[in-house]
């Protein structure tokens, strides 16, 4: 036994050393690099199945000739390159993630666990509705959860993600507009400055002229501009409130009746609805329609962005021309209405499908699992807390950095870029420079009417001491470039994944898809 | 409350930073007559185990495909998911990340995005894919108004047996933009002439191939029908599996395909989400709607993923996008993805001949009984059957004996007298022998 060694295993630190090395295979420790799945292929399979017997085919001599190009690969290698891939990302489970407009909150598990029930996922929306009133019921659940929070009549269910729903709810506008017998007189749409971009674009995909109101400096409708704006040819606004700044439109009622007054509907858009459920209901406001994203409001995971879910709730005006399928009762019994005949039977009068089935059923679940756990009192709180965590972080860094509006605010913390005038810093490089303290970046340059905008979203999901945590290290960011360290954030990102991507060459030669190597590279 | 880490004294702390005396202080700017006092009428708050019996009763209501011999499609198929796929879509990297917007921290995201555009364009057979739609029928719905844009011209030529939900979504998007669409009348047999319907203000044909019935078409002659007339061809499918074994849309001379994605890795969700496929040439690229995700390079040389070519889209073009579309269906493309990596070439061309080798099997089957005609004489995984019964009350007394039998056409397409009797069976390989014989015996007795 005299060869052992009875010194052991050294339990020293080592030696310090240069942390920038390079390393011969680029992978650095736990950062792995990963190649493209298709120069991973080594021939082999990841799924056992079974050759079919031989037989004639059906298919008319319509047999695909040659092969896909899909690479071969085993499944643990498969399960390797994926995992490889996620420790790329960043995650709302790893950190604060502060990007304003798209609520980064708490994705709980249950969420998930319920979505996978059987009795749910392995449900097919043509088997005949006898064998899934389960899923009519849960999908009637979820519609009464929102009609409530809303205090609105109606909701239309089958919208994909939100700027579907705005599709929705613009063309419920418009079947009503016609049923008046003012569709082709009245065509235009006001969209105040700061909306979200999907506005204008749904707007226009319709046919409307998009006719855009100022803002006030207090960041909110400019009432006496927008007044002048009204007209015999107005058919709606899309206005969000609480608003993209972050600001309750104070004025929001006397909006909704002059808008009334000249008959044109009001349709709101409902991206931050999350800060005010179980306080205000927009139907208490004059709202016409209005889109819910279930992932902001309702927490279903946003999943590296999609899939959405947008249902649209309507107000008496406008329910009638509600989307396809509508669900209805016969002898005690839930069943779908398919096709306009069968909704004119019901006193509707749909203005047509938006898709084929009956939307998200996966986000309904998740939707109604939240709902539930939260209930009527946990839903007003998660509100009061995302609109307590953003004044919380804009009282506290309002004179370090710079805020365009007085609060207080909504759920979002908005900040400008005049604290970086002449330090050599801008917004961008800020952004990034927050990367390497371990956050994900607020939303910059939106909304568009603040310059150089930093909107900041903490959410009802962040402890106090992660809230103070991310308000020093942005003190300490902003005292770091009035001091002009300029170093610190103009390189930023170093210690990412990745530095900077060069965005301006992607787009000037797209390359959108892998190509085998030329035959003569290959050789090399 | 759970999920919500603020105690009482944080809230009084943070209270006092912001100088509020209470929260109410917060939330002055919402007028007088809207602030609510109390709860809304509503149930409180529940424990995780209170939440799952509750949904888990409503849950046993339903009838699971995976409990029954299961036999129905239409645009939404039952097809086995390695367990890798739903293991690695929930890790909470991929799960709960939001859009890529800073791509230093997010590759992740981004290089699946563009694996997954290489493998639909690989599918498909053509040059470009998006980073995905909503859906199959969004998707299809897109293509036209994309047609429109690059042809300048305002009419679309649908095959009549286009899928009935695709068609209503196309007919929608085009009532509103003002658009024309010619819907043409459903053909079972395969036997559709739509040559004769494309005219020179025809911008695009789109036809389903496998179609609705399940014919498997050689669509050639119809595209250059459409070139002479200078109009695209939109090939939509339902069945994404189907292009294991078919000839790939490319190779008919498609200008545009869209299609479901959902039979490879997703879940049946009583319809949704799933994952819409688009897919294009080169040259039109820039009409294209949706998310793209691009090659590029990082400050060091080293390869990396952006989203790119993002001036089509409405974040920054506003009212002159390409479409209003601000999402995709990411964890759905990234199930689609992982699942057609496990599969590869060998797994996705066999797994496409076992669905073709089910459904012969089933189709000569059925074919022996008395009172069963298959009418579709091509098809890949699902055709159509006339039955002596009319196919309302046959789906239902098959569903009373544990039989969830196919799709009843006229469901999809009502008012159509001569679709009555006709019942669309989808086979996969899920479906064992026993599955058949179950089929066989029930609709034997349900005819007899």
């Amino acid at each position: 036994m005299s060869g052992m060694n009875k010194q052991g295993r050294p339990t020293g630190v080592g030696e310090l050393g240069d942390a920038g090395r390079k390393t011969f295979t680029g992978n650095r420790g736990l950062a792995q690099e990963e190649l493209l799945i298709f120069e991973r292929d080594s021939g082999a399979c990841g799924v056992d199945l079974d050759e079919p017997n031989a037989f004639e085919d059906r298919l008319g001599g319509n047999r695909r000739k040659g092969s896909v190009g899909l690479p071969g690969l085993s499944e643990p290698d498969v399960m390797r390159h994926y995992v490889r891939l996620s420790q790329k990302n960043y995650a709302i489970d790893a950190g604060l993630y502060p990007l304003g407009s798209c609520t980064m909150k708490h994705n709980p598990r249950l969420n998930e666990k319920i979505a996978r029930l059987p009795g749910f996922a392995d449900v097919h929306p043509l088997q005949p509705t006898k064998t899934a009133q389960g899923a009519l019921e849960l999908i009637e659940l979820v519609a009464h959860w929102l009609k409530v929070l809303t205090g609105m009549p109606a909701v239309a269910m089958s919208p994909k993600a939100g700027a579907h729903g705005e599709l929705c709810g613009m063309m419920a506008i418009h079947a009503a507009l016609e049923a008046r017998g003012e569709g082709d007189t009245r065509t235009r749409v006001l969209v105040p400055e700061s909306a979200h971009g999907t506005n204008p674009a749904t707007a226009a995909l319709l046919g409307y002229t998009v006719d855009s109101i100022p803002a006030t400096e207090d960041g909110r409708v400019d009432v006496a501009a927008f007044k002048a704006k009204l007209g015999p040819d107005v058919a709606a606004i899309m206005l969000t409130n609480p608003n993209t700044c972050g600001l309750f439109e104070k004025d929001i009622k006397e909006i909704a009746d002059a808008l009334h007054d000249v008959g044109g509907y009001f349709y709101c858009d409902g991206a931050n609805f999350n800060a005010i459920v179980g306080r205000v209901r927009p139907g208490d406001l004059g709202v016409d329609a209005m889109h819910i994203n279930l992932h902001k409001t309702f927490s279903t995971p946003h999943g590296g962005g999609g899939p959405g879910a947008g249902p649209v709730v309507l107000s008496d005006a406008l329910a009638p021309f509600a989307p396809l399928p509508w669900i209805i009762e016969r002898n005690g019994r839930l069943k779908f209405a398919d096709v306009p005949e069968q909704v004119e039977e019901v006193g509707g009068s749909s203005f047509g499908r938006m898709t084929a089935f009956h939307g998200q059923m996966g986000m309904f679940l998740r939707a109604a699992a939240y709902m539930l756990s939260h209930g009527s009192d946990g839903l007003r709180q998660a509100a009061e807390d995302a609109v307590l965590s953003a004044n919380y972080v804009l009282a506290s860094l309002k004179d370090t950095m710079s805020a365009p509006f007085e609060g207080p605010c909504m759920h979002e913390a908005l900040f400008d870029d005049a604290f970086l005038k002449d330090t050599g810093v801008e917004t961008l490089d800020f952004a990034k420079a927050m990367i390497d303290e371990g956050y994900h970046p607020m939303t910059m340059y939106f909304p568009l009417v603040v310059h150089g905008a930093m909107l900041v979203e903490p959410t009802e999901s962040e402890s106090k001491a992660s809230l103070d945590l991310f308000i020093d290290t942005l003190a300490d960011l902003a005292k770091s470039a009035k001091q002009g360290e300029v170093d610190r954030f103009s390189g930023a990102p170093y210690l990412a994944p990745m530095r900077r991507l060069d965005e301006t060459q992607a787009a000037r030669k797209p390359v959108l898809t892998w190509s085998p190597p030329a035959p003569a590279q290959a050789a090399e | 409350m759970r999920y919500l880490p603020l105690t009482e004294p944080d809230r009084q702390a943070m209270l006092a930073r912001i100088g509020a005396g209470s929260i109410d202080d917060l939330f002055v700017d919402v007028p007088q007559e809207a602030r609510r006092e109390g709860l809304v009428d509503l149930p409180t708050r529940q424990g995780e185990l209170e939440v799952e019996r509750f949904l888990g009763a409503m849950a046993a209501k339903n009838t699971p495909a995976g409990s029954v011999p299961f036999f129905v499609g239409g645009g939404a198929y039952k097809h086995h998911v390695p367990a890798t796929v739903d293991h690695l879509i929930q890790r909470s990297e991929f799960l709960t990340a939001y859009t890529p917007y800073q791509p230093e921290i997010s590759q992740g995201t981004l290089q699946y995005l563009f694996e997954f555009q290489t493998q639909v364009a690989m599918l498909t057979g053509m040059d470009v894919a998006n980073a995905s739609m909503y859906d199959g029928s969004t998707a299809c719905g897109e293509a036209v108004l994309m047609a429109h844009r690059i042809t300048r011209k305002k009419k679309a030529v649908l095959s009549g047996s286009l899928h009935p939900h695709y068609r209503a979504v196309v007919e929608n998007l085009s009532d509103f933009a003002g658009y024309e669409i010619d819907p043409g009348a459903p053909v079972f047999d395969g036997t559709e002439d739509i040559i004769a319907r494309i005219d020179d203000e025809t911008s695009c044909v789109v036809v389903q191939n496998p179609d609705f019935f399940g014919n498997v078409r050689d669509l050639r002659a119809i595209a250059d029908a459409a070139h002479a007339k200078k109009a695209l061809l939109i090939v939509a499918f339902t069945e994404v599996v189907s292009l294991g074994l078919v000839t790939p849309p490319g190779d008919m001379g498609a200008d545009i395909v869209v299609g479901e994605g959902q039979s490879i890795g997703n879940a049946l969700n009583f319809g949704g989400p799933y994952v819409g496929l688009f897919a294009a040439k080169q040259k039109y690229v820039r009409q294209m709607p949706g998310r793209l995700c691009g090659e590029t390079v990082d400050a060091e040389g080293k390869r990396g993923f952006v989203l790119t070519l993002s001036t089509r889209e409405q974040h920054i073009r506003r009212e002159k996008a390409t479409s209003n579309i601000c999402t995709n269906s990411g964890l759905c493309c990234l199930a689609f993805t992982i699942h057609l990596s496990l599969l590869g070439e060998e797994g996705f061309g066999r797994l496409a001949r076992i669905n073709h080798a089910n459904a012969v099997k089933l189709a000569d089957q059925l074919d022996t009984i008395e009172g069963v005609d298959v009418v579709t004489p091509t098809f890949f995984n699902e055709f159509t059957i006339r039955t002596s019964k009319n196919a309302r009350d046959l789906i239902d007394e098959m569903a009373d004996k544990g039989v969830l039998a196919g799709v009843r056409v006229s469901r999809l397409w009502p008012g159509e007298d001569s679709l009555d009797d006709l019942v669309a069976v989808a086979s996969t390989e899920v479906n064992t022998d026993a599955d058949r014989a179950a089929f066989a015996a029930a609709l034997k007795e349900v005819l007899s």
